[in-house]
């Protein structure tokens, strides 16, 4: 499939990117904008994500309830997701029906309402959500752990938010935060599917263009370096199952260490995936860690995983603990495989599967229009579309001492967090 | 090159069945650098012994642990190694199989397959694992609301139907498993008559024929002891409403699940049903529920219906995730949509609505290698004919208003709902 795209900026300072695809009669159309937890305050946390929310709740020519119906009736999907560093709203539709998203997301770019009804109301929907994450240990552990990772960074926070600051956050909070950030200038169009570029590019100036340009805030956001030290979390609740998270400090996404880190990865804990949308996944059980947790019974299930951020961000590994075993026993194996690859005891056939891995996680990815969208977008928060395209021949110039300096400079036992959730000691449970 | 976006027919659905009974469905995509492999056979969770419950997704797991000539760690090198991926499961009714690769490992991977279907060693090391594993899957759900609201709602809704058992099993029928037990399984239901199987992608369904011939062509067909479909008693409704809760301490949100059974995929209902619940629960941001109890009365952050229609009935259930506070708030709620729902015909736009989505949405669900698999696949099992998809618009088109209503009427009894909590009920009664 072709990698080539079409991209410009309007006037209004919108980026638009458009790819070509001919496979089924179908276009989908995404608005990322540059704002997500990484611009965030504290006493503000979880505003983004609200903001986010409260697009779904209309506009004087769109109004709540009349969005999501109409666009059903076109038989299309829809959603928006809010990230560390960005927020996006898609639409995927069969091609004919494809400029009602086009006018809905121009409009709710400037138009939105924030009735203060629907902002209380939303309030406890998005308390729910909260709590709704809260029955997740793993949601647990990873709000404690986040905080010990950063002592600053606005990554420290959940991007659902601090429940105290959703009790407090206003209308006019939230209302001021969609003005400040929902500007074309600091937007991005991007468009996968079944239409001729050039004619789309004159359709999406024709309406976007109404958008006035507004002044972006500027943001100045220090990143953080290595963990200090090695910090300890644990958290203790009901259940019988114990957990442990390792995480590190990772490379920022424009960073090029983060292909040796990818590669690392998939030779640990089995390939990533970045993918969003039906992407295929391959199993982990020839990652170097299978063999020493899983076949020897320390736990039952374990995986790696990394982001690509604006700001450094974490890597991590999870694991699901064998109930007869305690977490430190998983964490003297996980060292010692790490110190194995930091001297350098790695193969060439490791890195080889390594780029397979990533060659077929691309193809299956690649069916998927929304997909294709979606990855225009998303390198584009952090890097360029390039980042993507490239993807496969980065990791394929990754060499043996790359994939052993990567372990010794991110996965240093001095510079991480270990969490640990255990379940109450029995005599305290109650049935 | 074949025009990849029409829809998938009798003219380029390629249907062949191999003197075993093994029946094959191919469609080419010539854009896909991959290939998608799925698959059934008969059998499933509804055959498992009661005091060995999970035995099917016992035995699924267990397949891929070592054939008589491939090590687990040879089955597992073949696929990572090629960055593909082969798993099994369990339904009611079928052993499933699903797996992905690039197209140029197709043969190797039909290959892995015919031997992990056939020659399984089911290495007592590894069955403890997988003992371990699902023991561990049950204690992680046993802490899920969600999942624990769904498992309480079968059992209530089900009674002493097989579909009221729990696939996953109990801790102690797990334990029970033997190694014994998954060899006598294999040997009495692993058989070529029956199976299907499906290949999507960047192949040509002739050479993706031959190859089927070439793999599974020698397994013989033998006495197969799957019981017929109506030797099983179809589901039947509760003769009353009930109420149960599981208690799990310390969550922040419960989620309930309330409703009643639904009909067989088979029944002229089947599609009154599915369109009459797009507008109960999920069409838009989840239907007539999700207006009423997200969108107006902000009590949840997710509300919706679902209507599951398998070979002998099933469920239609609303579920929502709410604050233990607003129980018995949004409960009233949904009864009272229930209610409107079961004596007053759909507004015309609303059926003009849905039928419009299940139509425009179609070109989604045909855009993946898979989910033309998945879709090939239906039409064998239910028997639906090749051009099931070309005719599908005139089927949507047919549903009227009052079908609908009748269908509700039938299945959701507003007296005679099952309703299934789990979470946290502080200080309730």
């Amino acid at each position: 499939m072709s990698d080539e795209i079409v991209q410009t900026k309007l006037e209004n300072g919108l980026t638009v990117l458009l790819k070509e695809i001919h496979s089924a009669p179908i276009i989908s159309h995404w608005i990322w904008y540059r704002v997500g937890s990484r611009n965030e305050v504290p006493g503000k946390t979880g505003i983004s994500h609200w903001v986010e929310h409260m697009q779904f709740k209309g506009t004087a020519k769109y109004p709540a309830g009349v969005l999501d119906q109409a666009i059903s009736r076109g038989g299309g999907i829809w959603n928006a997701f809010t990230y560390l560093d960005w927020t996006a709203f898609f639409s995927t539709m069969p091609k004919d029906k494809i400029a009602l998203p086009i006018d809905l997301e121009a409009d709710r770019m400037q138009n939105s309402l924030f009735l203060p009804e629907e902002v209380e109301s939303e309030r406890t929907v998005i308390l729910s959500e909260r709590e709704g994450s809260e029955n997740e240990p793993l949601f647990r552990l990873n709000e404690a752990i986040d905080k010990a990772a950063f002592d600053r960074h606005p990554y420290r926070f959940e991007i659902i938010g601090e429940k105290s600051d959703l009790l407090t956050l206003t209308r006019d909070d939230l209302y001021t935060h969609y003005r400040q950030f929902y500007a074309p200038g600091n937007a991005v169009l991007t468009m996968a599917g079944d239409f001729d570029a050039n004619e789309m590019l004159d359709r999406l100036a024709a309406v976007y263009q109404s958008v006035s340009a507004r002044p972006i805030p500027s943001v100045t956001i220090q990143p953080e370096k290595a963990i200090p030290e090695e910090r300890h979390v644990e958290l203790s609740g009901p259940g019988d199952t114990t957990y442990l998270r390792i995480v590190w400090r990772a490379p920022a996404g424009r960073d090029p260490d983060i292909f040796p880190l990818a590669v690392l990865d998939s030779i640990l804990t089995g390939p990533s995936s970045l993918n969003m949308f039906g992407s295929g996944s391959i199993s982990n059980k020839t990652s170097r860690l299978y063999q020493p947790l899983i076949d020897r019974q320390i736990a039952v299930a374990f995986s790696g995983d990394y982001n690509a951020t604006i700001d450094p961000y974490l890597y991590m590994m999870t694991v699901i603990m064998h109930p007869d075993h305690d977490p430190q026993e998983a964490v003297r194996i996980i060292d010692e495989e790490i110190s194995r690859i930091q001297s350098g005891d790695i193969s060439e056939q490791e890195l080889k599967k390594a780029v397979k891995q990533a060659r077929a996680l691309f193809a299956y990815g690649s069916e998927n229009i929304t997909n294709q969208a979606y990855w225009m977008g998303y390198t584009e928060m952090f890097a360029s579309y390039s980042w993507f395209t490239e993807f496969v021949s980065s990791l394929n110039k990754v060499t043996v001492s790359d994939v052993a300096k990567s372990a010794s400079t991110y996965l240093n036992s001095a510079h991480r967090v270990i969490g640990i959730y255990r379940p109450y000691p029995e005599e305290s449970e109650e049935s | 090159m074949k025009n990849i976006q029409s829809i998938p027919g009798s003219d380029d659905i390629l249907r062949t069945e191999l003197p075993n009974q093994i029946v094959l469905l191919a469609r080419e995509n010539s854009l896909s650098p991959s290939v998608v492999i799925s698959g059934y056979l008969p059998g499933g969770s509804i055959l498992d012994p009661i005091d060995r419950s999970g035995l099917a997704i016992f035995l699924s797991l267990a397949l891929m642990r070592g054939t008589e000539t491939n090590s687990f760690e040879q089955i597992f090198r073949k696929l990572e190694d090629n960055g593909a991926s082969l798993g099994f499961n369990a339904g009611f009714h079928s052993f499933s199989f699903a797996g992905q690769s690039l197209a140029e490992d197709l043969p190797a991977m039909l290959d892995l397959l015919n031997d992990i279907l056939r020659h399984p060693i089911f290495p007592e090391n590894h069955l403890t694992q997988i003992r371990d594993q699902m023991l561990t899957a049950l204690a992680i759900r046993s802490q899920d609301t969600a999942e624990m609201a769904n498992v309480a709602f079968d059992q209530a809704l089900f009674g002493s139907h097989p579909y009221g058992r729990d696939k996953l099993g109990t801790p102690e029928s797990v334990q029970s498993v033997s190694r014994s037990d998954l060899v006598r399984h294999h040997a009495q239901y692993f058989k070529p008559q029956g199976m299907v199987i499906s290949i999507v992608g960047g192949i040509e369904p002739e050479k993706a024929a031959d190859l089927i011939r070439e793999y599974f062509s020698n397994w013989e067909a033998g006495p197969q002891a799957i019981p017929n479909l109506p030797d099983f008693p179809k589901v039947t409704k509760p003769e009353k409403g009930s109420a149960t809760h599981i208690e799990i301490p310390e969550k922040s949100q419960l989620d309930l699940v309330i409703g009643s059974i639904a009909p067989e995929r088979k029944s002229p209902q089947y599609q009154p049903a599915r369109l009459g619940n797009c507008i109960l629960g999920e069409f838009g941001m989840m239907g007539r529920i999700g207006r009423v109890v997200r969108d107006e009365n902000g009590l949840a952050y997710y509300a919706g219906s679902d209507v599951n229609c398998l070979p002998l009935g099933g469920s239609w259930e609303i579920s929502a995730g709410i604050n233990p506070e607003n129980l018995d708030r949004t409960v009233d709620l949904i009864r009272s949509e229930i209610q409107k729902f079961v004596s007053t015909p759909v507004e015309p736009n609303e059926l003009s609505d849905v039928q419009s989505y299940y139509l425009g949405r179609m070109p989604l669900q045909l855009e993946s290698n898979a989910g033309i698999a998945n879709e090939l696949l239906s039409i064998e099992r239910y028997q639906l004919g090749l051009n099931y998809l070309r005719r599908y618009g005139d089927i949507i088109r047919a549903v009227t208003r009052e079908q609908i209503l009748e269908t509700a009427a039938t299945y959701l009894d507003p007296d005679r709902l099952t309703l299934a909590t789990a979470g946290t009920l502080r200080g309730k009664a």
